[in-house]
């Protein structure tokens, strides 16, 4: 078990023992968090820097808890706001940030691969919390976290991903540590959407519901975001909601107590019956709260924390 | 007095008049001359060509020198030395410059800035439409008179079908080629990258193969109908190959140029996302790459081109997705397309230096590319076997933006004339 890396950048460039590092290390901040005080000093004195050119709810709050949590100081950006719009570079952008005495940046950007720019470009951690449809890494290491309390192991279970694959980064981390991990990945989504070139990164692609959903053990459903499309990949919402919205009859095809997973945020009604989401088969908020536990652990490992006594 | 250079003892390669044998090359005023008498002799100039290969200066017809009004990224003097860095004596410069050239002052302009700084030749294009913007004629014969070689919208592709077809008829009576930079706008849309297995991992946009074989489709029908000549920019899809072979094999008058950089590369080194690999179109497939290249060993393509396009460093140390398309290639295309058709095999020596030489001259109507007595002197004395390594900021370019920088490439010139005056020689630019 060991952590080597600066950054978080990419789930393809991970080895299973490092995705397992990070879940072992999550499984220790996951009983701080349980505690009475749950906090620990592992990043005291360290000036987080939380730098979101695209909006966010969850991922950014959730970075800013787990770096309290760490006792770090913190600071979040909204880019959108700030000097890019007068037209000044990322690199410009960062190498003030880090002149400021940044310890640790965590970005999220609308370009696939800036992630991996700065992080080549700063002598401090980066952490990718977004790359346009390239990766969100974290996302994808709370979700396999959520599935490995649920199964002990993603070795050998079927999952299915259904949605909007072709636009979307946590589908492809998900691909990436779902596969490393021993499962069996089916996206799923309408021809224009879930494109059969995504079969050679070991995955299954489908456009047919019913055989797609079988005996699955999880379904993780993507939002569609029909609006951030300029070019409809779907004539409507109705129709993306009759031909693959998830309903109880749907549900049925899965393996009887399947996981029902959604990044968030939901829209009801259109991915995914407004009661399935808060049904028992939903993981859903277990998804956000291992979020927390799983970004310290990311927080605490580029930093140059040991996994195997973890500061606590 | 006349003035006189000998080459001596390299080995001669002249596509066009099929010569190739080690001999001594003679130069007298300006001209390829054969063997003066003795007087003259006496007091030329020696070059020793020993063990060196001795071509007509080489031919680029699209290179993007941006001038007028974008000196940050190339100058004249910038373009043309790096031009004679090559081994090229001739390029034709494209017009997307700011403003485009779209009227006879701007052609004037080039050309009095040439003739000031100018290290080879260089020939200016006008655009196809009003400020390339697709909507109305430029005026293409006084353009013409004014001395352009052709008419193209640089890095745009006239999208109304109706235009073009009349933008190709009216052209085709100057006798100059339309030349096409084919690209179906709707389906590029704001793609980045080739679409495929490596933009689809990378959650890049795509940029389709079927947006240029669609317009390049187009083109093969317009030039059947109006008996124009089209001239097809920086082919990069096996399809597109396919469509022009059927083409010419029917007999239409399409000419097309394919890049080194995409007889060289493949869409697989976008995954370091470094964007000195980002172009349009952009490097596509492994089966699209070898494609080309069995289009220019079968004389489907009919040409190479650099597609030179300078960006400043600045502007391209930014985000892929934000950067501009384009890099930079007089420097790097002898040695690029010796290695991809000669050192592998492919082409003779001659045949591929043809491609660089009497190929595209040709398709120009311009009387370059020859070493026959009477020809211009203009002269690339070439070390096909020498290898070398370019590196960033060492370009003679006044941009850097080569896929090429840190990989060691063979073949490197070793001197330019233009017009028996010696403008490069050993790594240096002679400028009077």
């Amino acid at each position: 078990m060991s952590w080597n890396r600066k950054d978080l950048i990419t789930i393809e460039e991970l080895s299973a023992d490092e995705i397992n590092t990070i879940f072992e290390t999550a499984d220790a901040f996951k009983k701080v968090l349980g505690r009475k005080t749950a906090k620990t000093p592992a990043l005291r004195g360290k000036n987080v820097v939380n730098l979101f050119f695209e909006n966010s709810t969850r991922t950014r709050v959730a970075f800013e808890m787990a770096a309290k949590r760490l006792s770090a100081d913190v600071t979040s950006l909204d880019m959108k706001t700030s000097s890019t719009s007068k037209g000044e570079t990322l690199r410009d952008t960062v190498e003030n940030i880090r002149a400021l005495a940044a310890d640790i940046i965590i970005m999220r950007h609308s370009a696939p691969g800036a992630a991996g720019y700065i992080a080549k470009i700063l002598d401090i951690p980066v952490l990718n919390a977004g790359d346009g449809a390239h990766e969100h890494p974290t996302q994808a290491l709370l979700d396999c976290f959520t599935l490995r309390e649920k199964f002990r192991s993603l070795e050998g279970r079927k999952i299915a991903i259904l949605g909007d694959i072709l636009f979307s980064r946590v589908a492809r981390s998900n691909i990436w540590a779902m596969t490393k991990l021993g499962a069996e990945v089916t996206l799923v989504g309408p021809s224009t959407l879930v494109p059969k070139e995504f079969e050679k990164l070991g995955v299954q692609v489908s456009h047919d519901l019913k055989p797609a959903l079988a005996d699955k053990d999880a379904v993780m459903l993507l939002r569609i975001q029909h609006e951030r499309q300029n070019a409809s990949a779907f004539p409507s919402l109705n129709e993306y909601t009759s031909m693959f919205g998830l309903n109880k009859e749907r549900l049925s095809w899965l393996k009887k107590d399947a996981v029902i997973m959604h990044p968030g945020p939901i829209n009801r009604g259109v991915e995914i019956d407004s009661e399935l989401a808060d049904s028992d088969q939903s993981v859903i908020l277990e998804q956000v709260t291992n979020g927390l536990a799983v970004r310290m652990a990311a927080l605490y490992l580029c930093n140059g924390g040991n996994s195997e006594a973890v500061a606590v | 007095m006349s003035s006189a250079t000998i080459i001596k003892n390299g080995r001669i390669i002249d596509p066009k008049n099929n010569r190739d044998e080690v001999a001594d090359l003679y130069i007298v005023d300006g001209k390829i001359s054969e063997k003066p008498n003795q007087d003259i002799l006496d007091t030329a100039e020696v070059i020793d060509a020993t063990g060196l290969v001795v071509a007509p200066g080489l031919v680029d017809l699209h290179v993007h020198f941006r001038v007028p009004g974008q000196k940050h990224k190339e100058t004249i003097r910038s373009g043309t030395s790096a031009a004679a860095a090559g081994g090229f004596t001739s390029v034709v410069c494209m017009p997307n410059t700011s403003p485009a050239v779209d009227s006879v002052g701007t052609v004037q302009l080039i050309k009095d800035v040439v003739d000031k700084e100018g290290l080879v030749n260089v020939f200016p294009t006008g655009t196809i439409t009003v400020g390339r913007k697709g909507e109305a004629l430029a005026p293409t014969g006084s353009l013409s008179r004014a001395g352009i070689v052709a008419i193209s919208d640089g890095g745009k592709c006239v999208q109304n079908t109706g235009l073009m077809r009349r933008a190709v008829q009216y052209a085709h009576m100057f006798n100059i080629p339309v030349i096409d930079h084919c690209q179906d706008s709707t389906l590029a849309g704001d793609g980045v990258m080739n679409e495929g297995f490596v933009s689809t991992k990378l959650g890049l946009k795509g940029l389709a193969a079927a947006a240029e074989e669609i317009i390049v489709a187009r083109d093969t029908v317009l030039s059947t109908h109006t008996g124009a000549h089209i001239h097809l920019q920086h082919i990069s899809s096996k399809g597109s190959v396919d469509i022009i072979r059927r083409a010419k094999s029917r007999g239409v008058h399409v000419t097309a140029e394919v890049t080194p950089h995409h007889i060289g590369l493949n869409d697989s080194e976008i995954e370091s996302f470094n964007t000195n690999f980002k172009m349009n179109p952009p490097l596509r497939t492994e089966e699209d790459r070898l494609a080309l290249i069995q289009g220019l060993e079968d004389g489907t393509i009919d040409c190479i081109a650099t597609g030179h396009a300078p960006h400043t460093d600045y502007e391209k140390d930014v985000e892929f997705d934000y950067a501009p398309f384009g890099v930079i290639g007089l420097e790097t295309a002898l040695a690029i397309s010796l290695g991809q058709l000669y050192h592998s095999k492919r082409l003779s020596l001659s045949a591929t230096l043809s491609l660089l030489t009497s190929k595209p001259a040709e398709i120009i109507n311009l009387d370059k590319g020859s070493l026959a007595a009477g020809a211009d002197a203009d002269i690339a004395i070439i070390d096909p076997n020498e290898t070398w390594t370019p590196q960033n900021k060492k370009f003679f370019s006044k941009s850097s933006n080569s896929p090429w920088i840190d990989r060691e490439l063979k073949g490197k010139v070793k001197k330019t004339l233009v017009a028996g005056n010696l403008v490069f020689d050993e790594n240096k630019i002679l400028a009077e």
